[in-house]
C-alpha cells in the first residue's frame, strides 16, 4: 500500500508506485487493444519527418491545437473594462460558462458575465423574450451602470437583431430607457477573440459618441488635449495598464484608457467580493470623443474601432504590442508628439536602464534561435525585441494572423540582419508548429501555456509569454509594455536560458565543469 | 443569523427559510416566482429535497451551468483516449474545454492517444452559409492521413450544426464505409439543446448505444469472460480517480474490463456488454447507458460511492453482494487492509477539521456523494445543490443530508454569494467560476470539479489526499490576514 497519512502521495507520485504501474500494464495489455510498440514507435518517429510536415501543411479543413479563441471571449474582455459594466452574452448559456472559466483560469480572479440562456424554443422563435427577461433580471440583480450586449454563434446563425431587441426590451421596461446598453454582433465563426474585442470597443464608442442607437443626440466633438488609449486583447492587461498610466502620468499627459479592466481582474482578498471595480467611467467613455488622438497598442485588435474614431476627427496611431526599446521609443514619441510634452527624464532614465540590462545579458541571447506564436500584434512586439537582442527569430506563427500581418512581420524581419532566416506562418496552428520544431529546430519557443505540449514532444524549452497562461501564476500582474515591461520580458527569457544551461551542465563528473557559479 | 448562533434544527430551518425569502426579494416578480421553486431546505422524512430541478435556467441571472456540448464532448466522449473527438463548429467551444478537465490517461499523445488535443473544424462564415458537411468529410480524410493510429472519430456538434441543417450522420456513415467499418460517431450535442450539460450526457450515452454497441454485434470478444468481470461506469479519472478506484476492485478479486470513460478506449466500450456487473459512480451522466445494458444485455448495475472510508466500505460490500463468497470475503479483507490508513488519516486531520461547516455546489453527483467523506472528517454540510441534477438526484440526496440543510438548485451567482455571506461556512466546494468570489470574501474554497488540480479523491488512497487538501484549504494561515491590522 503506497499511501501514508504522514506523507500523503497525490497524483504526482502515487501513480508511480509499483502497484499502480502494474495495474496500468495489465489494463493496457488485456483490455485496451493497444498499438504494438514497434508500430507506435514507427509512427511517432514518422511525425517528426519532412514527409509528415508536408502532409501536415497540406491540410485544408482540419485545425489541430489552434492558438486562438472565438469572438465572444474578446467581447467579454472589452466589456468588463468599463465601470460597473456587466457583459450580457445573447445566445447559449454554456458559452458564458466557458468564457468565465477561461478568464478565471488565467487571471485567478472571478469574471462576472451573464447569458440570455437561449434553448431550442429560442432557436425556433428567436431570442427576443430571452433578451427582455434577461436584461430585466441582470439589471435588478447585479445593479450595473451599463450592460454590454454581445452574441454567441447561435444567436448569429438564427439572425437575432440586437438593436431591435434592445429597443423592444426598453419599451417593455426591462431597463430604463436612458440606461446604457451598447451592443455588438460578435459571431464566433468570423475572426477570433481579437475581433470580438474590436467589435465591442467599436460598439461602446459608437453608443456613446453617435447618439446611443438613435435615443440621444450625437455628441459634438470639442477637441481637448487628452489622448485615448486602447490596449487591445492582452493577457498582461493588469500589469500593462498600470504601467501605461504611470507612463502618461510621468509625462504629465492627460489620458483616457478605454476599457480599463486592470482593477476588476485584480481585486484584493480582504473579506469583500467586488463584482465591479475600477474601469473606464461612462462619462470618460463619452468624453473620449473630444480627445486629440487615440493610440492603439494593437493594430489587429482595433482594425474596426480606429476608423470609427478617425471619422470623428481624431488622429489615430496603431502600434503592434510594442515590447523592448524601439517599440517603447515609438510609443513614447507618439505620446510626446501628440501632446507636445517631452518624454520625461524618469522614463529616459528607465530607457537607459533597459539598454544597460540588455548590454549586460545580450551575450546569452545573441544568435539563439526562437520560435514564437501568439496573437498577431504580440508576435510583432516580441519579434522586434528579439531582434534588438541579437536573437534570431526562426519561426513566427499566428493562428489568427492574416496576410497583411504576415507581410508586416516579414518587413520587420527584413529590417534586421538577425531576421533573415525566419519564416512567418499566418493562419497555422500548433500542430503545424510541432512539425516545424522538428524540421527547423530552434533553441527556445515563446508561447502560451499550450506550448508545454510542444516542449514535451519536441524538447524545445518554452518561455511562457502569451494568453492564456494557466499553469504559472501571476505573470499577468507584470507589465510587458514600457521599458519596465521590456525588463520583465528580458528576465523571463534569461531565466529560461540560464535554467537550460544549468540543466545541461549539472551531470557530476561529466558536464559539471560548466556548471558555473557566475554567468 | 449565522450558523454560529443558529443552534437548533428549528432555528436553522427558520434562518434558511428567511434567507431564501430575502434573496428572492431582489428579483422581478416573475423571476422570483420561478426561482422560489429551486430554493429550499431539506425536511426530514420527505422523499426529495423540496426543490424543482432540470428546468431551463432563467436569462440574465448568471447561472453556473454549461451546455449539452460540454456534457458530451467535455464529460462523456472526450476522455476516450484512442479516439479523435472533433469539436464541430466554431473554434471557441473546443478551445475553452481543451485539456481543462484533467481526465488523466496514459498514452503517447498525438500518436496513439489524443485526449489533451483540440481538433476543430474552425467554422468560418462560408461554412455557416454553405454547410459544413463537405468540410467534415475532408477533416475525417485528413485525420486518417495525419493520425493513422486513431481507433475512431466522434463528431461533437456545436450550436450551428443543428441550426444550418448539416447531415453529420450521413457523412459519418459514408466515411465509416469508406474506411472499412471504422467507428465514426455523430453526436447531436449542440449547446442550445436541453437546459444544461445533462442532456449532453444523455445524447452522448445514446450515441454510444447507437453507433458503438449496435455496430459491434457479432464481433468476436477480445478476451475470455470470467465470472468476476465488471465495468467502471461514470468515472472520468479526474486526477486519477478511476485508477484509485480500480485498484480496490482488483484487490477484491474482480476484473475491471472497462473504464467509462476516464482513461478509456473504444475497445473497452465495446467489451462492456460482456461484463457481469456495471458499477456506476456518476449516476447522473451514465445511468442511461447502464439501464440500456440492463435491458438489452441483462447486465445488472449498482451505484457506488468511493468518497471517504464509510461510503467506500459500504460500497465495496454492496458490489461484493453481487458475487460469490470469495469476493465477499475479499471485500472484507480490502476494508481491513486499509483500516489502519484510514485511522491514521482521520487521527491526523479530524482534530483540525472537526465541526467545520461546508457548503457545496457541484454538478450532478458530488453534491451528495462527497458528504460522507466530509463527515468522516467530522465536518458538516450546511448547504448543497446541483448544477444539473434531476429529481432522482435530489431523492438520492435525502440519504446524505441532515434535516434543515439549505438546498439550492441551479443557483445563481447572486444567490450563492448571499447564502455564503449569511451562512458563513468554513469551506465552500464548487467550481472555478466560484472559487475566487468566495476567496475574496475570505472563505476557504476547494474546486470540487477539478479537485483544484490535486487528486485523486476516490478510493482509500484518494481519501488521504482529500483530507489533506481540505485541511490545507481551511487551515491555511492566509485566511488570518484578510483584514489589515489597522482596519476596524
Amino acid at each position: 500500500m503506497p499511501q501514508n497519512a504522514d506523507n500523503v502521495l497525490d497524483h504526482f507520485n502515487l501513480f508511480r508506485q509499483p502497484e499502480y504501474k502494474e495495474m496500468f500494464e495489465n489494463k493496457k495489455k488485456n483490455f485496451e487493444n493497444p498499438i504494438a510498440d514497434a508500430e507506435l514507435e514507427r509512427v511517432r518517429e514518422w511525425t517528426k519527418t519532412e514527409e509528415y510536415r508536408e502532409k501536415n501543411f497540406a491540410r485544408e479543413a482540419l485545425t489541430v491545437n489552434p492558438a486562438k479563441a472565438c469572438q465572444p471571449l474578446g467581447a467579454v474582455f472589452a466589456a468588463v473594462g468599463f465601470e460597473s459594466t456587466i457583459p450580457f452574452v445573447h445566445g447559449s448559456q454554456g458559452c458564458v460558462a466557458y468564457y468565465r472559466s477561461h478568464f478565471s483560469r488565467h487571471f485567478k480572479e472571478p469574471t462576472s458575465c451573464v447569458s440570455s440562456s437561449m434553448t431550442e424554443d429560442a432557436a425556433v422563435f428567436g431570442g427576443l423574450n430571452n433578451m427582455i427577461d434577461g436584461l430585466a433580471n441582470t439589471y435588478n440583480m447585479y445593479k450595473p451602470k451599463m450592460i454590454a450586449v454581445s452574441t454567441t454563434c447561435m444567436a448569429e446563425v438564427i439572425g437575432d437583431d440586437l438593436n431591435a431587441f434592445i429597443k423592444t426590451s426598453k419599451e417593455k421596461g426591462s431597463v430604463p430607457q436612458e440606461f446604457d446598453v451598447p451592443f455588438a454582433h460578435t459571431p464566433a465563426f468570423v475572426g477570433s477573440h481579437i475581433t470580438g474585442y474590436d467589435n465591442v470597443m467599436k460598439g461602446v464608442i459608437e453608443h456613446f459618441w453617435d447618439g446611443k442607437a438613435g435615443t440621444a443626440p450625437k455628441l459634438e466633438r470639442v477637441p481637448n488635449e487628452k489622448i485615448n488609449f486602447l490596449g487591445g486583447f492582452d493577457g498582461y492587461t493588469v500589469g500593462n495598464l498600470r504601467e501605461v498610466k504611470r507612463i502618461f502620468n510621468s509625462m504629465g499627459v492627460e489620458y483616457t484608457i478605454l476599457g480599463d479592466n486592470s482593477d476588476v481582474w485584480d481585486t484584493p482578498t480582504d473579506g469583500e467580493f467586488r463584482m465591479y471595480d475600477g474601469g473606464t467611467t461612462l462619462e470618460e467613455a463619452a468624453n473620449a470623443i473630444h480627445a486629440k488622438a487615440t493610440i492603439s497598442m494593437q493594430q489587429y485588435c482595433t482594425e474596426k474601432t480606429l476608423p470609427v474614431i478617425a471619422a470623428h476627427g481624431q488622429e489615430t496611431v496603431a502600434l503592434n504590442h510594442p515590447i523592448g526599446v524601439k517599440g517603447t521609443d515609438e510609443f513614447l514619441m507618439a505620446i510626446s508628439r501628440i501632446s507636445g510634452k517631452p518624454v520625461s527624464a524618469e522614463l529616459t532614465k528607465e530607457r537607459g536602464r533597459l539598454v544597460d540590462a540588455m548590454a549586460d545579458s545580450a551575450a546569452h541571447i545573441h544568435g539563439k534561435k526562437f520560435a514564437i506564436y501568439g496573437d498577431p500584434d504580440l508576435c510583432l512586439g516580441l519579434t522586434s525585441f528579439l531582434l534588438e537582442l541579437g536573437a534570431e527569430p526562426t519561426t513566427i506563427l499566428s493562428t489568427n494572423g492574416g496576410k497583411a500581418w504576415q507581410e508586416k512581420t516579414e518587413k520587420l524581419l527584413a529590417s534586421s540582419p538577425f531576421g533573415k532566416n525566419c519564416h512567418v506562418y499566418a493562419g497555422k496552428d500548433l500542430w503545424h508548429m510541432r512539425s516545424l520544431l522538428f524540421t527547423d529546430p530552434v533553441d527556445f519557443l515563446i508561447g502560451n501555456t499550450y506550448g508545454k505540449y510542444l516542449e514535451r514532444d519536441t524538447g524545445t524549452p518554452l518561455i511562457r509569454i502569451g494568453f492564456p497562461i494557466f499553469d504559472r501564476h501571476h505573470y499577468h500582474r507584470y507589465p510587458v509594455w514600457g521599458y519596465q515591461g521590456g525588463m520583465n520580458v528580458l528576465v523571463w527569457i534569461l531565466d529560461k536560458i540560464f535554467d537550460e544551461i544549468d540543466r545541461n551542465t549539472n551531470v557530476v563528473a561529466k558536464s559539471d565543469y560548466s556548471f558555473d557559479i557566475i554567468r | 443569523m449565522s450558523v454560529a448562533v443558529a443552534e437548533t434544527v428549528a432555528e436553522i430551518k427558520a434562518r434558511n427559510k428567511e434567507l431564501v425569502q430575502e434573496v428572492l426579494k431582489t428579483y422581478p416578480e416573475k423571476t422570483a416566482k420561478r426561482r422560489a421553486k429551486h430554493l429550499g431546505l431539506y425536511e426530514e422524512g420527505k422523499p426529495d429535497c423540496g426543490v424543482k430541478s432540470n428546468i431551463k435556467s432563467i436569462p440574465g441571472v448568471m447561472t453556473i451551468r454549461g451546455c449539452a456540448y460540454a456534457g458530451s464532448k467535455g464529460v462523456v466522449w472526450g476522455p476516450i483516449k484512442d479516439m479523435i473527438h472533433i469539436s464541430h463548429g466554431p473554434v471557441g467551444c473546443g478551445q475553452y474545454s481543451w485539456a481543462s478537465r484533467r481526465n488523466y490517461y496514459i498514452g503517447t499523445t498525438g500518436v496513439d492517444t489524443f485526449g489533451t488535443m483540440q481538433f476543430t473544424s474552425d467554422f468560418q462564415e462560408k461554412d455557416i452559409v454553405f454547410g459544413g458537411d463537405k468540410k467534415l468529410a475532408k477533416i475525417i480524410d485528413e485525420i486518417e492521413v495525419l493520425f493513422p493510429l486513431n481507433k475512431g472519430i466522434s463528431v461533437q456538434s456545436e450550436c450551428p450544426i443543428g441550426l444550418i441543417g448539416d447531415d453529420i450522420e450521413a457523412v459519418s456513415k459514408a466515411k465509416t464505409k469508406e474506411y472499412a467499418g471504422k467507428t465514426i460517431v455523430p453526436v447531436r450535442c449542440e449547446g442550445f439543446r436541453g437546459v444544461s450539460q445533462s442532456l449532453g450526457h444523455h445524447i452522448a450515452n445514446d450515441a454510444i448505444r447507437d453507433w458503438v454497441f449496435d455496430k459491434m454485434e457479432g464481433k468476436p470478444a477480445r478476451f475470455e469472460s470470467t465470472p468476476y468481470d465488471v465495468a467502471i461506469i461514470g468515472d472520468y479519472n479526474i486526477g486519477g480517480d478511476a485508477w484509485s478506484s480500480r485498484i480496490l476492485l482488483e484487490e477484491m478479486g474482480l476484473r475491471v474490463v472497462a473504464q467509462w470513460s476516464g482513461d478509456g478506449t473504444i475497445a473497452e466500450l465495446e467489451a462492456t456488454p460482456r461484463a457481469k456487473l456495471n458499477v456506476l459512480h456518476c449516476y447522473r451522466s451514465m445511468n442511461y447507458i447502464s439501464r440500456h445494458m440492463e435491458e438489452k444485455y441483462g447486465t445488472p448495475w449498482v451505484e457506488y460511492n468511493f468518497f471517504g472510508p464509510s461510503k467506500i466500505a459500504e460500497s465495496l460490500r454492496k458490489i461484493a453482494s453481487h458475487f460469490d463468497e470469495t469476493i465477499k470475503e475479499n471485500a472484507e479483507k480490502v476494508i481491513a487492509k486499509y483500516q489502519a490508513l484510514c485511522d491514521a488519516v482521520i487521527a491526523k486531520y479530524r482534530p483540525r477539521l472537526e465541526g467545520k461547516t461546508v457548503m457545496l455546489y457541484v454538478g450532478g453527483l458530488r453534491p451528495r456523494h462527497v458528504i460522507g467523506a466530509y463527515e468522516d472528517l467530522g465536518m458538516e454540510i450546511v448547504g448543497t445543490g446541483y448544477e444539473f441534477g434531476h429529481n432522482d438526484d435530489y431523492q438520492r440526496t435525502t440519504h446524505y443530508v441532515k434535516d434543515g440543510t439549505l438546498i439550492y438548485d441551479d443557483v445563481t451567482g447572486y444567490e450563492f454569494e448571499k447564502f455564503v455571506e449569511k451562512v458563513q461556512p468554513d469551506l465552500v466546494g464548487s467550481g472555478i467560476k466560484e472559487k475566487y468570489v468566495f476567496q475574496k470574501m475570505g472563505v476557504p474554497f476547494r474546486q470540487m470539479h477539478s479537485w483544484d488540480y490535486s487528486g485523486p479523491y476516490h478510493g482509500y488512497d484518494g481519501f488521504a489526499i482529500f483530507a489533506r487538501d481540505m485541511d490545507m484549504a481551511i487551515n491555511s494561515p492566509v485566511w488570518k490576514m484578510t483584514k489589515a491590522p489597522w482596519a476596524a
